[in-house]
């Protein structure tokens, strides 16, 4: 309502841009500290084999995260990632299996991704739909596409040039690692550098001003899901290729995952905030702990817990930083 | 005029006159009230009037218990009050209707009456108690409404009677009603005027604000007038007063001279609007805008002008009428074709429809105009964004540490000024800008007085709404008046005067016809 006249801004200047550092890089040296940690404190964990294990658990977290930080910041969430993961594989491996060419499998997953967050967005942006509404619809019904094209069981895939995608190696890096390397690069870039990234954190920012200010909402909403879907698809490709099938139960509750990682990292759930740097931040500090979990043997039951209590504490700190 | 029964004291609970006493309410850098009083006495319709932003809402507010005033006291009988939230003051026989109505509209008209303290034993609700104890609330004032009946389904006439059913339930001894009328039928407002008659008989304290001199005249038997958070007057006597009376006493300042006014050449016709209707407009608006000129649109709130507004940059889709600009014709689908056309709107919440609040200084100014000078269509050009940030914070004296600092921490009037860079950098034909300098500082008010002026100068037509009479006086070359969705009139700068203008935009009766 009223607003301050106060200029004293210099004064202010200081503090706030401390917090604004802070907001910006404390989960990513937290995620550097909790690293040095279990470096230090866990007898295995820079083995090699371990750091590669660790690399592909981010890898389909990381890939899909880098296009649900644009749902994120556009103030939306996609709950279908999960069953595009799962679908996306399938539908390579029935399409390999029944063509025998790699190229018509994977496009044909990648196009399946596609159709599916162009429905999601076109829902949502021009039905004005609610998007936890819209997209547990279409996670549902993808889900039950994966198993009815499957026929309720893997798929196996025996095209040895698929396996590139999955367990290839380029400069002794497997290939899911620097495949999320770029996508990182090129979403954080996309984000900063192009109408489409800035208009995308205006829409979270403020949809009323955006509207007025000449953005075309409807549209970079649509493309926002659609290029969800497509980079689901993608990480569900790469999962079938490291695990040589296509499998329709994989994937299930991988869409929160998602989601935690990005909020914990530092990503708001209400939309205007959000940077790449809190991506990875959130999805290194959940498969840090989760990988020191593992070599530590704590039971899965165990495991439950403390994953869900560091999701409830990521909420907690999301709506702290509000006020 | 009424007979005023003066008051027979022989009442349960609270009782006795309403007093305001030095009341005063500061918000940050704002004096909205300053040094109220006046008293309100039981038997008697009170109205409060003033323009907007006299601050009628504000006292009633306070009254009401959502604003602790910072100085003064309230009075009721011989008793202080100092209400901390609304609960004290319904606690104490005081009940305000506000214009918005506050019930729910999923849950039935008995349960609406009676939330928060239903009847029930154990958790579980006594229907028939619930249903009878409604009836009765009901009974006399609205005996056609079935307390099983959904509020939602209740005409907004209905929807207030039950309202003052719950505030007369609850004991209520004084009672405010906050512009009542503005969105009922002519029977609703006979059937209402009767009930607060009834009030008053009852030996009721009623205030009732509302911009309707007819109402005034009709109901009420002393009015007290506001401007600028000040006591004007108080007029005991309705009998002796005149309608003129009471404009001059609403009105009656002295211009500061901020406004810095120049002659300008008219130009060509830029914006012509021809019989246009949507939303919120009740008749067909007609008029021309020309280039260079700074076109004022008055009006109280109600009237339909930010209802233009949104047809004009393609918010909202006119259902009749027709747009040229520049003599081609327009058809605004939304508001991006508005800004292709060059019609540029700086809206009325800054805060929720003009801002981005969490980005950049920069980011905000450059967020409409980087679509035309991105590489491909959409590859941002750091050395543009950052040279035009810079050039438009400078031209126009934003206040800011520097291009990155988020817009948030911004005062309001360099809020303004940075959504006026943001369309000082596109191709500029026609500048809508709503209430612009509300809630803006003088300063920072006569900076934009100059911004509008330059504009006009180059030949930009600017219209601006405003529901100060002061700015719109000081700054337009002519004036448009508009008054409850109808264009009522049109003064030029020349002839402009705070009552002819009033006259205008004051609501009267249908049947009294148009005024002038």
């Amino acid at each position: 309502m009223m607003t301050t006249q106060n200029e004293t801004l210099p004064t202010e200047r200081k503090p706030l841009d401390l917090r604004r550092f802070l907001d910006d890089w404390v989960m990513l040296l937290a995620a550097i500290g909790i690293f040095v940690a279990c470096t230090l404190l866990i007898d295995n964990f820079l083995s090699p084999l371990n750091m590669r294990g660790l690399g592909l658990a981010i890898s389909t977290t990381g890939i899909a995260a880098c296009t649900m930080l644009y749902c994120l910041a556009s103030g939306h969430f996609d709950l279908s990632v999960g069953s595009v993961i799962a679908c996306a594989g399938v539908v390579a491996a029935v399409v390999m299996r029944d063509t025998n060419s790699v190229f018509l499998g994977v496009s044909a997953a990648l196009v399946m991704g596609l159709i599916v967050g162009l429905i999601n967005g076109i829902v949502i942006a021009k039905l004005r739909v609610n998007a936890l509404i819209t997209t547990l619809a279409t996670m549902q019904i993808v889900r039950g596409l994966a198993y009815i094209f499957a026929n309720g069981k893997a798929v196996g895939v025996s095209q040895e040039s698929f396996f590139v995608f999955g367990n290839g190696q380029l400069f002794g890096v497997p290939v899911p690692i620097l495949i999320t390397i770029v996508c990182f690069l090129f979403f954080g870039w996309l984000l900063n550098y192009t109408t489409y990234g800035r208009n995308t954190m205006a829409i979270g920012g403020n949809q009323e001003a955006a509207l007025l200010a000449g953005v075309n909402v409807d549209r970079t909403k649509i493309i926002i899901f659609a290029v969800h879907g497509v980079i689901g698809a993608l990480a569900g490709v790469i999962l079938a290729s490291r695990m040589t099938s296509g499998q329709p139960m994989i994937g299930q509750g991988f869409e929160l995952t998602v989601i935690s990682a990005c909020v914990l990292g530092g990503v708001s759930l209400s939309g205007g905030i959000g940077m790449i740097r809190h991506v990875i931040a959130g999805v290194l500090i959940l498969a840090i702990i989760e990988n020191a979990m593992n070599l530590k043997n704590i039971d899965t039951f165990y495991q439950y817990v403390i994953r869900g209590s560091i999701l409830l504490l990521a909420v907690v700190i999301d709506r702290l930083k509000q006020r | 005029m009424h007979a005023q029964v003066q008051t027979q004291e022989q009442h349960h609970g609270a009782s006795g006159s309403l007093r305001f006493n030095g009341i005063g309410k500061t918000f940050p850098g704002v004096k909205a009230l300053d040094g109220i009083s006046f008293v309100a006495h039981p038997g008697q319709v009170h109205a409060l009037m003033g323009e907007n932003g006299a601050g009628k809402s504000t006292l009633l507010k306070i009254l009401g218990g959502a604003y602790i005033p910072s100085s003064g006291e309230l009075q009721i009988g011989e008793q202080t009050m100092a209400f901390k939230s609304t609960a004290d003051s319904i606690g104490s026989g005081v009940a305000v209707i506000h214009q918005e109505l506050h019930l729910v509209p999923e849950m039935t008209v008995a349960e609406n009456l009676f939330l928060g303290h239903l009847p029930a034993s154990f958790g579980l609700i006594n229907r028939s108690e619930l249903r009878q104890k409604a009836l009765n609330c009901l009974k006399g004032l609205a005996d056609e409404i079935d307390p099983q009946t959904k509020v939602g389904r209740l005409s907004l006439g209905q929807r207030q009677l039950v309202e003052i059913a719950k505030a007369l339930s609850r004991g209520a001894h004084v009672i405010a009603f906050d512009e009542p009328t503005s969105s009922l039928s002519a029977r609703e407002i006979d059937r209402l005027m009767a009930i607060i008659g009834r009030l008053r008989d009852e030996g009721k304290v009623v205030l009732y604000v509302s911009h309707r001199m007819e109402e005034v005249f009709r109901i009420c038997d002393a009015v007290t007038v506001f401007k600028d958070g000040r006591y004007v007057r108080t007029f005991e006597d309705m009998s002796q007063l005149t309608h003129d009376q009471l404009v001059t006493c609403m009105v009656g300042r002295d211009i500061q001279d901020i406004y810095d006014y120049r002659h300008r050449p008219r130009g060509a016709v830029a914006l012509k609007v021809d019989g246009l209707l949507g939303p919120g407009l009740r008749e067909p608006i007609s008029f021309e805008a020309h280039k260079g000129e700074i076109l004022g649109l008055f009006g109280l709130v109600g009237a339909g002008r930010t209802e233009l507004f949104r047809l004009l940059s393609g918010l909202e889709r006119n259902t009749a009428g027709r747009l040229e600009l520049r003599g081609h014709e327009l058809k605004l689908r939304s508001p991006r074709d508005a800004i292709a056309a060059g019609i540029l709107l700086c809206p009325e919440d800054r805060k929720k429809e003009g801002i981005i609040p969490l980005a950049s200084v920069a980011e905000n100014i450059n967020i409409s105009a980087r679509g035309a000078h991105s590489g491909l269509g959409c590859l941002i050009r750091g050395l543009w964004e950052k040279g035009n940030a810079d050039k438009q914070i400078k031209a126009l004296k934003v206040k800011t540490p520097h291009a990155g600092q988020q817009i948030k921490f911004l005062s309001g009037g360099n809020q303004q000024k940075a959504i006026l860079g943001r369309w000082l950098s596109m191709p500029m034909k026609v500048l809508l800008l709503d209430e612009p300098t509300r809630g803006i500082d003088i300063g920072a008010k006569a900076e934009i007085y100059q911004i509008i002026h330059n504009l006009a100068a180059d030949g930009i037509s600017v219209i601006v709404v405003s529901s100060d009479l002061m700015e719109v006086m000081g700054i337009s070359d002519r004036i448009l008046v508009l008054c409850e969705g109808a264009l009522r009139g049109e003064v030029s700068r020349d002839q402009a005067n705070e009552s002819n203008l009033l006259q205008l935009a004051l609501p009267r009766h249908r049947a009294d016809g148009v005024a002038n």
